[in-house]
Order: structure tokens, then C-alpha cells, then sequence
């Protein structure tokens, strides 16, 4: 339960987790392995590993390029897997696998699950099944000793909270609009009062996603939510200036998110 | 003949829908849909049950789009085959010219309904943003179409009508520009402003609902065949044939004859350069079950699970998955799906203008191609109806420009120029 020990630690110093994404296989296979490495370095405390799909329709312009450039180098769901294993050669930071269902269907859920324990993964999180979308696949996750990440939105009914949070372990993702992923000028003032309300009704740790791209943000979000977890503006970094610079990226958020004076701990 | 858009046998009491066909179906989609999904159920069983929607619905199907179709015998069709009698339910003579109008009628109702006036639709021929575009205007809807930049090249002429209708038609560069990647946009652009908008999508595919709902709204192709096969035959049909890309002609047709074992369901998909060449559209006979659009369905993908590029020269069949109630159809042995290559259907395309005085949407020659080829034993003798779902005015200028005859008018070279400055 390395995942559940990463937010508690960093909920003792009264702090909030950073979380980056990146997607394995970009800008290349060699430089995301160095991304995970650059990442732990910079202060992640757990990193979310994309496992690249043909249709990402969740996603914005910049993580549909990011995966469409892993899946023409050849990334495959294996080649995440080694990646992964490598990653853990040297490192124990928790590393959730996020992905669209029908890569790992297709390998077999049962023999993903078992085959990314093996490699060292903590938690999987599958973006297009929603809880109780198929309670079959959903209890193979929850039985493999994956932590089953899953998505609250802001348009999840309150009535809904307490279900999708039933079955799921680690950590919840909040994504902070409705949209896809892609970085974003402007937070919304109304997040803060929908993470509370999230945090009273469960009680597992809340990361918030969907459009943090700058320290003034994350510092904002440390300040109400568990987690910060930044993807795409993290793959605008690392396109930009490569590895260096989105690990000096991450470093300026980790920095701005320890000054932060948490409202609740 | 029973009325209305349920099925004997089949009442839903106001309860939820089941969203699945056996194993096939469900709702795969990001958390952000399941609200919106949600609503659309709760509204579209509200709907069945209220006799005003039913009537609205049949008076616009009646007095807008022009039904009852007709179903028309094709005897010339009949003597280039020599095996029994053919009948041609026309769906071409709908207004728009398809069957697609008959789902975005009912789907613009429903948006209505629940106080939607934003609409967002895919296409891969246009024939669904047209009917789309037609709908809302009719409504007073802001009109949003995806279409891949391929197909805003094969379809020019419908990305003008669209437009000519109040829609903004928006190119998709990302992927393979065709369908497929319409459909990601389409529901990027949902997961982004679902409290305000309603997705029309055009075919039997996607999460639940959707598959339900443009089954029903299509099946009254089926029961007015019913119906006019009776009274001109006296006997139900050996076979319905119909094309297959996502399904949703096929759907409508096949629907009020699934529970007559005597009726043979046969779908015919897109086989492209051929099966083997792998440059194809044909899930069914080709592709293992997967997810793609929200659902479980036939899929074509790679040994990774990427969705792999479809192929065919018509745009509305080319199209990687298919509706997860065929993939269930097929897998219980109750309908029969075939495939036909763009060199047959190309082929029908003109067989059928020739022999019958109507062009078919390239969709439609699909189905036409394998009337042609098939023979007594697997027709069942006749009578057939073949779902001729599509007029192929929107093709003339392609099949043209794939024969080297060059463009008849300068509509494609219109059209493009008209659109580019906002890929």
C-alpha cells in the first residue's frame, strides 16, 4: 500500500502529494523512463504512468500528440511493463498505471493485473470504466492488490460520491472541470467548496487534475485538496525543453506547494 | 402493426433500460458522461411513455420527412439476379435523402425535452450531419458536426449543405480523419459541455443509451416494411439485407423481424480492397470484441489493442467498430453479417441507377453488391426487402473522381475552400 503511505506522509507534515503524469513512450522510450526518474528526483510523491491508446478521447491536443508519437516509436502495453520494471530497478516511488480499457482487455485484464504487479505497479487507473460499468472487470482489479483509482467529476450527482468511492483504493482523481485533460489559465473558484464536499463524504485522499499548469495553481490546490497532479502542461515542458525542463518544471511546483499552509489536515 | 417505437414483447413499465445486448453494449465512458447518460435514459423512458412524444414524433415522420417510404418492387433487379421477388424499402425518398433524418428527429425531440439546445453530432458520408443540421434547424438548435478532413474531401457536397442549414462543420485533423476520429471529438466535445448539449450520435453505436434509443427511432423501417410486405405478398420476407457500418439502417430494418425465425437478418459490411488485403471496414467478420465509443462491440484493432484504420471507399461505412446489438445478433446465430469490396459495390452502384432508375448512396451498393452475387439458397427464395437507407447524390462527384472521369461541377473545389481556414 505504497500509495496509501505516500499521502499519509505527506499529510503529516500537513503538506499535499504532487503528482505528475507522463505517457510512457514519449518523447521517447528512453527519455520517459528518464522522466520517471526526474520526477521522483523533483519531488513527486507518486507518478501516473500513461499506457498510450489509438482514441484518447478523454484527452486535449497535448496528450492525443504525446500518445500518438509513443504509438508511432512502437510503445506497446509490454513496453509500458518494461519501462515500469526498469523504473523499479532503482526506485519506490508509487507509480499508478492510467489508461483507456481496451489495450489491457485485450491483453487479458486478469493477465495485465497480475503481469503489472509483477512489474511494480501500485494502483491502476482506467479512464472509460466508470464504477459499476462491469462489476466483473471492476472486482478483478480490486482483488489483483491494485489499488483502483477512480474519476469523480463535477458533474458526478452527490448521490453518486459515496459509490464511486465504495470500490475504489489510493487515492480519488478529481478532475477540477468537465473537459479534457490539457493545461488551463484559470482555476475555477467554485473547486474548493466541491473538494470539500467530496472530502466529507469519503475518506480517501483527493488528488485534483484537469488543468493545473503553473506553481500559483498547485500552490492553490495544495491548499484544499491531497494531491496536485499535473499532465499535460508537464508534457508541454518536456516537449519544449525535454527531460531537464520538466523536471525543473515539477521542481517549481513542489517548491510552491511547500509554502502552502494547508486549511485542513 | 403494432404502434410506437417498442417491439411486442418489450415494455420497459417506466423502469431503466437494460444497457447491454447479452455481453455487448454497456457504458465505457469518463465519469464526467454519467450524468448526462443518465438523463438521457430517465428522459427517453419519460418519453415512450408519453403518448404526445409518440404523436409529435410520427406527425414530424409523417409530415416533415415524408413517411411511410415506400417499398418498391425492383423487377428489372429482379431479372439480372433470377431468383424470386426483390423489394426496395425507400429510405433514399426521405427528406435528406437517408434514413438518418428518422433518428435525428426523435433525438432533437428528446434534447427538447430535456432542455438542450446545443447539438453536437458526428458524420463520416454527411448524410447524419445533414439530417442533424435539418433537425435543428427545424428545432431553432445551435448545430455543432464533427467530420473527419477526409471525409470533408469525399463529401464535399454534403459539407455544403450543412452549412447551408446554420451548422458549423468542424474538420478533425487528429487520427485517421475519417469517422472514427469524428467520434473522439464529438465526445471530447461533450465530456466538455454536457450540461448544455446533447450528443445526436448517428448510428446503433456508443454507451447506453444510445444504441437503444437509434434503434427505436430507426425501427420504423422495419415495421412499415412489415406492414406493406404483407399486404402486397401476403408473407413476410425470406430476408432483410441491409448495409453495415455502425449499423443503424440495418438496426431499424432488422428490428421488427427478430423474433420471425422464418426471416433471414443479413448485413452486409464493407470489405474495402478485401479482407485479406486488411484494408477493410468489416468488424463483424474481421475484428474481436473490444471497446471503442463507450461500448463492447466487434472492433478492428492490432495485436495491442489499438483500434486499427478502416477502410472502404464509401465514408459511412468506414468505420472501425460496429453497434454492439449486431455484435450480439451475430454471436447468437440470429443474424448473418457478409461483406462486399469497393470494386462490387462500385460496381452495384451503377447496376442498380441502370436497371432501376435509382442511384444508391455507396453505403446502400454495399447491400445491392451482395443481391447481386448471392444466390436462391442463401436468400431463402424471396420475397427480399433490401434497405435501400440512401439516395447517392452525395457520391456522384467521388465516384467520378475514383473512375478518372473528373468532377461534373466545381462543388468540391468549392467546398473545400470554404472550410479550410478553420482546420
Amino acid at each position: 500500500m505504497r500509495i496509501a503511505a505516500a499521502f499519509a506522509e505527506r499529510r503529516a507534515k500537513g503538506e499535499a502529494a504532487l503528482i505528475p503524469y507522463s505517457c510512457a513512450g514519449f518523447p521517447s522510450r528512453q527519455e520517459s523512463l528518464e522522466l520517471l526518474h526526474a520526477a521522483a528526483g523533483a519531488g513527486a510523491d507518486l507518478i501516473e504512468l500513461g499506457i498510450p491508446f489509438s482514441d484518447p478521447l478523454a484527452d486535449g491536443p497535448t496528450i492525443q500528440k504525446a500518445t500518438f508519437e509513443a504509438l508511432r516509436k512502437g510503445m506497446t502495453v509490454r513496453g509500458v511493463l518494461d519501462v515500469l520494471r526498469e523504473f523499479r530497478r532503482s526506485a519506490d516511488t508509487p507509480v499508478v498505471l492510467m489508461t483507456y480499457l481496451n489495450p489491457i482487455y485485450h491483453f487479458g485484464l486478469e493477465a495485465f493485473v497480475s503481469a503489472a504487479r509483477e512489474a511494480g505497479a501500485d494502483g491502476l487507473l482506467i479512464t472509460d470504466l466508470p464504477a459499476n460499468a462491469d462489476p466483473e472487470l471492476e472486482e478483478t482489479v480490486q482483488g489483483s492488490g491494485l489499488d483502483l483509482i477512480r474519476l469523480l467529476a463535477p458533474t458526478t450527482s452527490t448521490d453518486r460520491i459515496p459509490v464511486v468511492a465504495s470500490g475504489a483504493s489510493g487515492y480519488l482523481y478529481y478532475l477540477s472541470r468537465t473537459g479534457v485533460t490539457g493545461a488551463r489559465t484559470e482555476l475555477r473558484v467554485e473547486l474548493a467548496r466541491e473538494i470539500e464536499a467530496i472530502r466529507a463524504a469519503v475518506d480517501l485522499p483527493v488528488a485534483v487534475g484537469f488543468g493545473v499548469s503553473t506553481p500559483e495553481h498547485a500552490a492553490l490546490l495544495a491548499e484544499v485538496a491531497d494531491g496536485v497532479i499535473v499532465g499535460s502542461a508537464l508534457l508541454d515542458a518536456v516537449g519544449a525543453g525535454g527531460v531537464s525542463k520538466g523536471a525543473a518544471f515539477l521542481s517549481s511546483l513542489r517548491a510552491a506547494m511547500d509554502g502552502v499552509v494547508r486549511q485542513r489536515s | 402493426m403494432k404502434k410506437g417505437l417498442q417491439r411486442k414483447g418489450e415494455s420497459l413499465g417506466g423502469s431503466i433500460p437494460e444497457r447491454r445486448f447479452g455481453r455487448f453494449g454497456g457504458r465505457y465512458v469518463p465519469e464526467t458522461l454519467i450524468a448526462a447518460l443518465d438523463e438521457l435514459e430517465v428522459a427517453y423512458v419519460a418519453a415512450l411513455a408519453d403518448p404526445e412524444f409518440q404523436s409529435e414524433f410520427d406527425a414530424l415522420l409523417r409530415d416533415f420527412v415524408g413517411r411511410p417510404s415506400p417499398l418498391t418492387r425492383a423487377r428489372r433487379l429482379e431479372g439480372a439476379v433470377g431468383w424470386g421477388a426483390i423489394y426496395l424499402k425507400r429510405e433514399d425518398l426521405n427528406h435528406t435523402g437517408a434514413h438518418k433524418i428518422n433518428n435525428t428527429i426523435g433525438q432533437a425531440l428528446l434534447a427538447r425535452r430535456m432542455g438542450k439546445r446545443r447539438i453536437i453530432a458526428e458524420t463520416g458520408a454527411g448524410q447524419h450531419g445533414v439530417a442533424t443540421a435539418t433537425a435543428c434547424a427545424l428545432f431553432d438548435m445551435e448545430c455543432v458536426v464533427y467530420m473527419g478532413t477526409e471525409d470533408v474531401e469525399r463529401q464535399a457536397l454534403n459539407v455544403f449543405r450543412m452549412e447551408l442549414l446554420g451548422a458549423d462543420v468542424r474538420p478533425v485533423e487528429s487520427g485517421t480523419r475519417t469517422l472514427k476520429d469524428a467520434t473522439n471529438e464529438a465526445i471530447r466535445d461533450w465530456v466538455t459541455n454536457v450540461r448544455t448539449t446533447h450528443y445526436i450520435i448517428g448510428s446503433v453505436v456508443g454507451p447506453a443509451p444510445f444504441p437503444r434509443i437509434v434503434r427505436d427511432f430507426q425501427s420504423v423501417i422495419g415495421r412499415e416494411a412489415r406492414e406493406q410486405i404483407l399486404a402486397t405478398e401476403g408473407r413476410l420476407p425470406s430476408a432483410i439485407v441491409a448495409c453495415v457500418g455502425g449499423g443503424s439502417n440495418a438496426m431499424g430494418a432488422f428490428h421488427a423481424f427478430v423474433d420471425d425465425p422464418e426471416v433471414a437478418l443479413i448485413g452486409v459490411e464493407a470489405a474495402g480492397e478485401g479482407i485479406a488485403s486488411g484494408r477493410h471496414s468489416a468488424s463483424l467478420a474481421a475484428g474481436t470484441p473490444g471497446i471503442l465509443h463507450g461500448s463492447l462491440s466487434y472492433l478492428l484493432q492490432d495485436a495491442d489493442g489499438q483500434v486499427a484504420p478502416a477502410h472502404s471507399i464509401s465514408a459511412g461505412l468506414d468505420y472501425p467498430g460496429v453497434g454492439p446489438e449486431h455484435s450480439f445478433l451475430k454471436e447468437a446465430g440470429r443474424a448473418r453479417y457478409v461483406s462486399v469490396t469497393d470494386g462490387a459495390a462500385l460496381e452495384a452502384f451503377h447496376r442498380l441507377s441502370e436497371l432501376e432508375g435509382i442511384i444508391p448512396a455507396l453505403e446502400t451498393a454495399h447491400a445491392v453488391a451482395y443481391l447481386l452475387g448471392a444466390g436462391r439458397d442463401e436468400i431463402g427464395g424471396g420475397p427480399v426487402i433490401l434497405c435501400l437507407s440512401g439516395r447517392g447524390d452525395k457520391d456522384v462527384a467521388h465516384v467520378a473522381r475514383v473512375e478518372g472521369r473528373g468532377l461534373p461541377q466545381d462543388s468540391h473545389a468549392l467546398v473545400t475552400h470554404r472550410t479550410a481556414g478553420r482546420v
